[in-house]
Order: C-alpha cells, then structure tokens, then sequence
C-alpha cells in the first residue's frame, strides 16, 4: 500500500506503524472484550436466551417482518422511480409555469422529514400503516429521484440536446430518446444509492406502528419478555444491515460497470490518500 | 390554524430541543468524522480498518436501529441516562460521523496529488500533510456536501421524537392526539418550524457551493 500522503515507510517507520497497529489492535480488542463482558454479566450470552431462535414462530415473524419491510419498500421505489422522472422534466420545463411550482413543491418535500411524512398521511387521510409508509417513501424519494435525475440531464453536454432539436426533435422527444437513456445511466450509481435509503427509512415505518422488522423484535419482546430484546434485536439489526449491505456493493458494481460502458461516464482523476487505479 | 397559535409555546420548546439536538450532535459528528476520516487515510493499518469497518457498518444501519439501540437496548444493558436526550444525541451523532466521514474522505481525494507531494517533498510527516496542507483544502471543497449531511441531521432528529424525546415532531404527535379534529393544522405547523431549519440551511448550501466552484 502506497499513499501519496506518506513516504513509502522505511524501516523505522514500518515498525512504528507495525507498533501503532498492534496498539490500535490492543485498544480496540480491549473495548470489544469489555463491552462482550459487561453484556455476558448481564447473561446475554446465556444458552437459554437464544434458544428463542429454536422456536420457530420466532423465525415465522423475522421472515413476516422481513417480508414486510421489503414490500413496502419495493412498492415505493416502484411508484417513486416514475414520479421523480416527470417530476424532473416538469422541473427543468421551458414554460416558467410548470417550473417554478414543481421546484417549490420539490423544495418543500426536500426538506421535510420522512417521518411527518408518513404519520401527516396516517392522520390526516386515515389510512392504513402501509398506505402511509409507502406515502411517505414515495412524496420523499420522488423528490431525491427528480433531483438526481436532473443533475444527470444538465450535467450531459449541451450539445445532445441542440442536436435532438436540430434534426427535427420536439423538446419532449429531445428528452425522452436522447437525452433521458444517458442521464439515467449516468446517475444509476446514486440512484442505486438512494434506493439503499429507501430501504433504509422503511425502519421509520416502525414509528408509524408499520409491523415492519423491527415492530416485529419489540412485539416479541414483549411477548417473550425483557430477557430476549437483545437476542431478537441483535439478530433484526444483522439482517437489516446485511440487506443494506448487499444493495450498496450493487450500486459500487453498478458504477465500476457503468464506468466501463457509459459514455464520458466518470472520469478518472489520480487521488490523494487512495491509490489511483 | 387557531391550534398553531394557541400552541406556540410547545412548539417553541420543541423547536428549540430540535435545533440543541441537532447543534451538539451536528458538533460532535463533524469532530468525530473527521478523525474517522483521517484514519482512514493513515499509515497504522489498524486505524484505518477501524474507520471502514464502522462507517460501512453505521451507514449500512437504518437509523432507527441506532435509536432503538441507544434508547431501549442500551438501558437494559445496564447504560443509563438521565434524559432520553442523552440517548439521541448518542445515536445522532454516531450515526451522522459515519457520512461526515465519507465526504470528508472524498475531500481528501480531491485535492490534488502535486499538493501532498509538495508537502512531503520539503520534509513534512504525515499528521503535519493531513493538518496543515490536505485538511484545510479538503474541507474547503466538502462543505457543501456537509451541510446537506447536517441538513438530513436536521430532519433526521425528527426520529428522537419516537424515542421520548420532546421536540418538534415529538411535540407534533402529542397535539396531534389532543386535538384529534386539526391534526392538519398541527402537522403543518411542525412542518413549518422544520422548513425554517432546512431551506436557509438549502440555500446556504447553494451559495457556497457557487463561490467554491469559482474559486477552484
């Protein structure tokens, strides 16, 4: 490993940071090993209390919950992904009436919480927990959609769009069959990132009283008791984070691929502190 | 709209409460994520899977996780507090350094390579290159980006609200329970103290960003 931020170490300094590493290593292992002890005097790691997993209505509403977060969310990124596109063309229209509105409207849900979001649906139109979580989802990642998609549409040359009105394009045809496909290619890496915020937020659901995965941990708990929150929690946050997880490495697949193949994709600037490739 | 008025008081409260949520977590993440960052570029090894580890892990973690974590797992582990503030700012600003950490990160990258090799060439250690030379640029060039972090810290907040926490939308759940026939305006009325907080911040962000730009 070579940085441009350090000398290639010498001697001396490799064991230094040999040293370094190995205190580092120490320190943290310590606080690991301390934090593991303080929970094994609690009795966490007491055979009993994981025994819950061998019950298998446990698994039953893990996988409901599972199920449910993943619903949601799928149904919202679907029902998002259109909106935000028209969202987007409205935002960057010629005509002053339909641009300066949307950008007022998509300012606004920008900068609201997904939470108000969902429970100003669950209040105010009395719907259902899942109405209102895909609601709140969509008003708001409609809105992100719309602006990634737009910073992808402007940030193309202007010369794709001059030359679709050149051969006798309307501006909607420009957009859709030009301008749109490279956009979108261009943005998958962030839109592929937003979907992992998607996912993300569906946890709010849980506020909102969603029965998502973690509504689901605390109604065992409460079930099962105190003794058997931190088992079924830790089990529910491994799994959230392995979801999570999964779709980022696709979006980092995502923008290596596309870099490949989409044109004038991103460009490869040699960087400090990481080595360019 | 007689329900906004009738309940400035709490809201004022709750409003207030947001905005200390969001300054001392705003703070501490900013800190924290910059020596995350600064280990990730570091020569100990050690440091710097650390700083990956936990930023791939928090930014993978929804928030309300961090939350649940801090406020009902965390007492029961035998960590109490004496105010569920306590608790949010933990998950907050946990939560928050993880991406303070990747922007500062990419800050780093973006600075030119001529400029870290300038400052080796004329005998500089690492720590004096971070803090002396690469840090003040890159932290320059990220502080747009960063203010759309504290700008998501903001709303994020929002979540303590679910957790005990008094404040806006807190506020806004307690109203909107007592006064069942306008939970309309009640909800409008949070969503406005929250827009106060979010659009100047937006445009903060906007007009850096356009003097940054110039500038580089």
């Amino acid at each position: 490993m070579t940085s441009v931020l350090y000398d290639v170490p010498g001697p001396k300094a490799r064991r230094i940071s040999l040293i370094g590493s190995i205190i580092g290593v120490i320190v943290i292992g310590g606080l690991l090993v301390l934090a593991v002890m303080t929970l094994a005097q609690q009795g966490i790691f007491d055979p009993k209390r994981w025994a819950v997993f061998q019950i298998p209505d446990v698994w039953v509403l893990i996988g409901n919950g599972i199920l449910a977060t993943l619903s949601a969310a799928a149904v919202a990124a679907v029902i998002a992904f259109p909106l935000g596109l028209v969202l987007s063309l409205m935002r960057i229209s010629a005509i002053a009436w339909i641009r300066i509105p949307t950008r007022i409207v998509l300012e606004f849900l920008r900068g609201m919480p997904v939470v108000l979001m969902m429970f100003f649906v669950l209040l105010v139109f009395a719907t259902g927990s899942f109405v209102a979580v895909v609601a709140g989802l969509v008003l708001y990642n409609s809105a992100i959609f719309a602006e990634i998609i737009r910073a992808g549409i402007q940030s193309l040359p202007k010369g794709q769009r001059e030359a679709g009105l050149a051969i006798g394009l309307t501006s909607f045809a420009s957009r859709r069959s030009i301008e749109l496909p490279q956009a979108i290619r261009r943005m998958l890496p962030s839109l592929v990132a937003q979907l992992v915020v998607l996912l993300k937020d569906t946890s709010l659901g849980y506020i909102v009283s969603y029965e998502e995965l973690l509504r689901k941990v605390q109604i065992m708990a409460d079930f099962l008791g105190p003794a058997y929150l931190f088992p079924v929690f830790f089990v529910a946050a491994a799994i959230y984070i392995a979801i999570n997880f999964s779709v980022s490495r696709l979006a980092i697949w995502i923008e290596k691929r596309g870099s490949k193949k989409a044109a004038g994709g991103v460009v490869h600037v040699p960087v400090a502190g990481i080595p360019a490739k | 709209m007689d329900v906004i008025i009738e309940n400035l008081p709490q809201y004022w409260d709750g409003f207030l409460r947001t905005l200390f949520l969001s300054v001392v977590s705003g703070i501490i993440a900013l800190i924290f994520g910059t020596v995350l960052a600064a280990a990730r570029v570091s020569p100990i090894a050690a440091l710097r899977g650390f700083s990956m580890t936990y930023v791939e892990i928090v930014r993978n973690t929804p928030l309300t996780i961090a939350f649940f974590f801090a406020a009902v797992v965390l007492p029961r582990l035998g960590v109490t507090f004496q105010q569920f503030e306590v608790a949010a700012i933990i998950a907050l600003s946990a939560y928050t350094s993880a991406f303070i950490a990747e922007a500062v990160r990419s800050g780093v990258n973006s600075v030119p390579v001529g400029q870290a090799e300038a400052a080796r060439s004329i005998g500089m250690k690492f720590s004096q290159v971070l803090s002396l030379i690469i840090l003040p640029q890159a932290l320059r060039t990220v502080i747009p980006p960063m203010i759309n972090i504290l700008i998501a810290l903001v709303k994020n907040s929002s979540v303590a609200g679910a957790f005990y926490v008094l404040e806006l939308f807190g506020y806004g759940r307690q109203l909107a329970n007592a006064n069942g026939d306008a939970v309309l305006w009640v909800l409008v009325g949070v969503a406005f103290f929250y827009l106060l907080i979010t659009v100047p911040l937006g445009y903060v962000a906007t007009v850096v960003e356009r003097k940054v730009a110039i500038a580089r």
